[in-house]
């Protein structure tokens, strides 16, 4: 009986408690909505993200400028430069005279490529200061020069299959265009989600704190760590709104289609969200005014996310040092996990790692910020 | 003359805070020292998984000459496809290189008999996720196998020589960047991000910080003058910025041994006016908001897109033409333009006079824009 009146008691006040922490997770939202250009910005810049990633931002080659010197033009030399014309990676941009126009026309970055006719030789000068811009543009130029002197051979060849090689048979898995949106996308969505929980949630903790009206939210009958968790629910809902935005704009707009699982992808996503919001409890238990924390999460956590998380250079060209470094941050996991399971398609085994290391940093950092957390101001 | 109270008041203001003059120091520390060594777009060891179905003497002397080059990793030998392919998707390796049965047989009848084989007896199958790798790493390859047979294609050569047909050969040469160094390449633009980020945050949170605290209802009632006020926070920034570029000039030639091919005034005279540029932005951010947390989140949307369409990670001349007419508006990219100009080609002031003018230009328009949306009266 006494068990029984018990249990229906214990069931009344965590009624009342769940009413109770709803009505901080619906303090939390107003806070949010009453903020119309900072909400704009939340949900503007996945968007412009994703469709500058997606249209403008490209390692791919098209119309570089060229110059051609070619002091005796003979006809092997102006088919090649026909040939120049013709492609899609080179426009024509001048015809100098002399080699020092080619070096102002390099000074003033009019040019990337100058192609000179000497006799019989043929020199190409790339602008070297983007080395692998240097590398492409020379290896295509290469290869026209080349379609022009087989197609020479076999125009005064009679024997055509003497001389003519096989080449090999390439294949490009996952991306066949080689477009760049393949490789950003992912990225975008670390950089975005890291952004949106982390830096969002300790902003607004360490603002309650500053106001003074954390104060107030401790002496209420709320524990103190619902007070907190009330605090990072609208930011998980926020970023589960990202989420959606970034997924349905790179298959519709971007034409990047999810290729794997979307349940896995979706069980990834949700563990990194987690991990970044502890990394947002953890950041606002260590600062205490809301200029520190927008700079040691601004700096101090978009920094790392941008650069050392494999989301624009590839993690396998840095020295040894910053690969070990890079094994901290967490968007790098959350992102070779959705390359693989979004571009690549692979089964749930190949990304078993990623996430486990996930799951033990977010334990990691829920630890150490309730470690911090300090009840009393 | 109570300019001169406001800036020692500014600085005053900087020097006390706890957290400005650790980032001070720290963001270009790390700015100089880690990020050049991680931004480092760079491809080398492409790892290579073999599928040897020819176990032949040439296709592995082949896969030799795989393990041999500097380039390339042999990163595993694998029995068939399926298993080369898990390699693969596990991330272990980037490129397949199937070598299929005949191989070397084809090989010496084609050198004897001069027939050309039915099909290619070598395919590359590439992980074609990251772009730029997969293509210089299937251009590598492919050269590396053109050069297996070398003896062959010397046959070619001599019998195009004997038909007089192609002249010569093609020479390749890398101007301003021999070795091809990414750091080279990086470091200038990172200059650059750096004084972005320092001298267009802090401004940003500078007015609207006094704006919270209240402090701003005391300068609206005293007799500052709207310009001056503006001023005030300017200054500081800009002779941080000049700090900090000092700092980061001297540290490169300390660590990367890279000093300007041009002259270090005009490096001088275009960063003074971008400092202006960039503090300006953060200064009207921060008159636009009301809160420090919408003017950080303005400032970083901005900023962010500013900083992706300025040419410092990908190619602005492989933007579509109207991702170019964005980029046109945007100061980061002639500063970027201009640094890397000056500190690899060794540009003059005479070939930069369009980003000169284009500074000036959103040097005025922004400070103008400034002092305007300061508004004394609430």
């Amino acid at each position: 009986m006494y068990s029984w009146l018990g249990g229906l008691l214990e069931k009344m006040i965590n009624c009342l408690k769940m009413k109770q922490f709803a009505a901080f997770v619906t303090k939390e939202f107003r806070h949010i909505l009453r903020d119309r250009r900072t909400l704009l910005i939340l949900l503007g810049m996945p968007v412009a993200q994703i469709l500058l990633f997606g249209f403008a931002l490209t390692n791919e080659l098209k119309n570089t400028r060229l110059a051609i010197l070619d002091p005796a033009p003979t006809l092997v030399s102006s088919r090649i430069a026909e040939r120049f014309e013709a492609s899609p990676y080179f426009t024509v941009a001048a015809r100098p005279t002399s080699p020092q126009q080619i070096d102002e026309a390099f000074k003033s970055g009019l040019i990337g490529l100058a192609v000179v006719f000497q006799d019989a030789d043929i020199q190409l000068i790339a602008d070297g200061t983007n080395p692998n811009q240097a590398m492409m543009l020379t290896s295509y130029a290469t290869g026209i020069i080349e379609a022009e002197k087989n197609a020479e051979i076999i125009r005064n060849s009679q024997n055509i299959s003497a001389i003519y090689q096989n080449g090999p048979v390439v294949r490009m898995l996952y991306n066949p265009q080689g477009r760049s949106a393949y490789n950003f996308v992912p990225g975008v969505m670390g950089l975005i989600l890291m952004l949106i929980c982390a830096m969002m949630t300790a902003i607004a903790i360490v603002r309650e704190k500053e106001t003074g009206t954390m104060e107030v939210l401790l002496v209420s009958p709320m524990r103190p760590i619902y007070i907190i968790l009330a605090k990072t629910v609208p930011y998980f809902v926020l970023s589960i709104a990202n989420l959606a935005t970034i997924l349905l704009l790179s298959v519709f707009v971007l034409q990047v289609p999810v290729s794997g699982n979307i349940l896995i992808l979706s069980a990834v996503s949700g563990i990194f969200v987690l991990t970044a919001l502890s990394l947002g409890l953890l950041i606002s238990t260590l600062v205490s005014t809301q200029m520190a924390a927008m700079l040691a999460s601004g700096m101090g956590l978009m920094m790392p996310t941008m650069l050392l998380s494999g989301l624009i250079y590839p993690i396998e060209s840095m020295p040894m040092l910053l690969q070990w470094l890079s094994t901290a941050v967490p968007a790098r996991w959350y992102i070779e996990a959705v390359r693989k399971v979004m571009i690549m398609g692979v089964d749930v085994r190949f990304v078993v790692r990623e996430m486990t290391i996930l799951g033990i940093m977010t334990i990691g950092l829920v630890a150490l910020a309730l470690r911090n957390f300090k009840e009393r101001l | 003359m109570i300019l001169k109270y406001l800036i020692e008041k500014e600085f005053r203001q900087i020097a006390r805070n706890a957290f400005v003059p650790r980032i001070l120091v720290a963001m270009p520390l790390a700015m100089m020292l880690v990020f050049p060594w991680a931004a480092d777009q760079e491809v080398r060891d492409v790892r290579v998984a073999v599928v040897d179905g020819d176990h032949s003497t040439t296709s592995q002397r082949l896969v030799g000459r795989i393990a041999a080059s500097p380039y390339f990793e042999l990163a595993t030998v694998a029995q068939n496809y399926p298993q080369a392919l898990q390699s693969v998707e596990s991330g272990d390796s980037d490129i397949i290189l199937q070598i299929a049965h005949g191989f070397e047989r084809s090989m010496v009848e084609q050198k004897f008999s001069q027939i050309r084989p039915e099909k290619s007896h070598i395919s590359i199958t590439a992980n074609a996720v990251n772009g730029t790798k997969s293509m210089l790493g299937t251009a590598w390859l492919t050269a590396l196998l053109a050069n297996a047979n070398g003896e062959n294609s010397a046959d070619v050569e001599k019998n195009m020589a004997s038909q007089g047909v192609v002249s010569g050969l093609v020479s390749t040469k890398y101007r301003f960047n021999p070795r091809l160094d990414y750091k080279v390449f990086m470091v200038p633009a990172l200059m650059v991000m750096l004084l972005t980020m320092l001298c267009g945050f802090l401004p940003a949170l500078s007015i609207v910080a006094e704006k919270e605290s209240g402090t701003i209802e005391q300068i609206n009632v005293s007799p500052v003058r709207r310009r001056d006020f503006v001023l005030s926070k300017l200054v500081p920034y800009w002779s941080i910025g000049f700090v900090v570029l000092g700092f980061c000039m001297t540290a490169t030639w300390l660590v990367y041994g890279l000093v300007p091919a041009g002259n270090v005034l005009s490096i001088m005279l275009f960063s003074g006016i971008y400092l202006l540029v960039v503090s300006g932005m953060g200064l009207v951010v921060s008159n636009h908001s009301d809160t420090l947390q919408q003017a950080m989140f303005v400032m970083f949307f901005f900023i962010m897109i500013l900083l992706l369409m300025s040419g410092l990670f990908t190619p602005v001349s492989s933007m579509p033409g109207w991702a170019q007419a964005i980029a046109a508006i945007n100061p980061l990219k002639y500063f970027i333009e201009v640094m890397r100009a000056i500190y690899l080609k060794g540009s003059g002031l005479r070939e930069l006079l369009p980003q000169l003018g284009a500074l000036i230009a959103f040097a005025a328009a922004f400070n103008a824009w400034a002092i305007g949306s300061y508004r004394k009266n609430s």
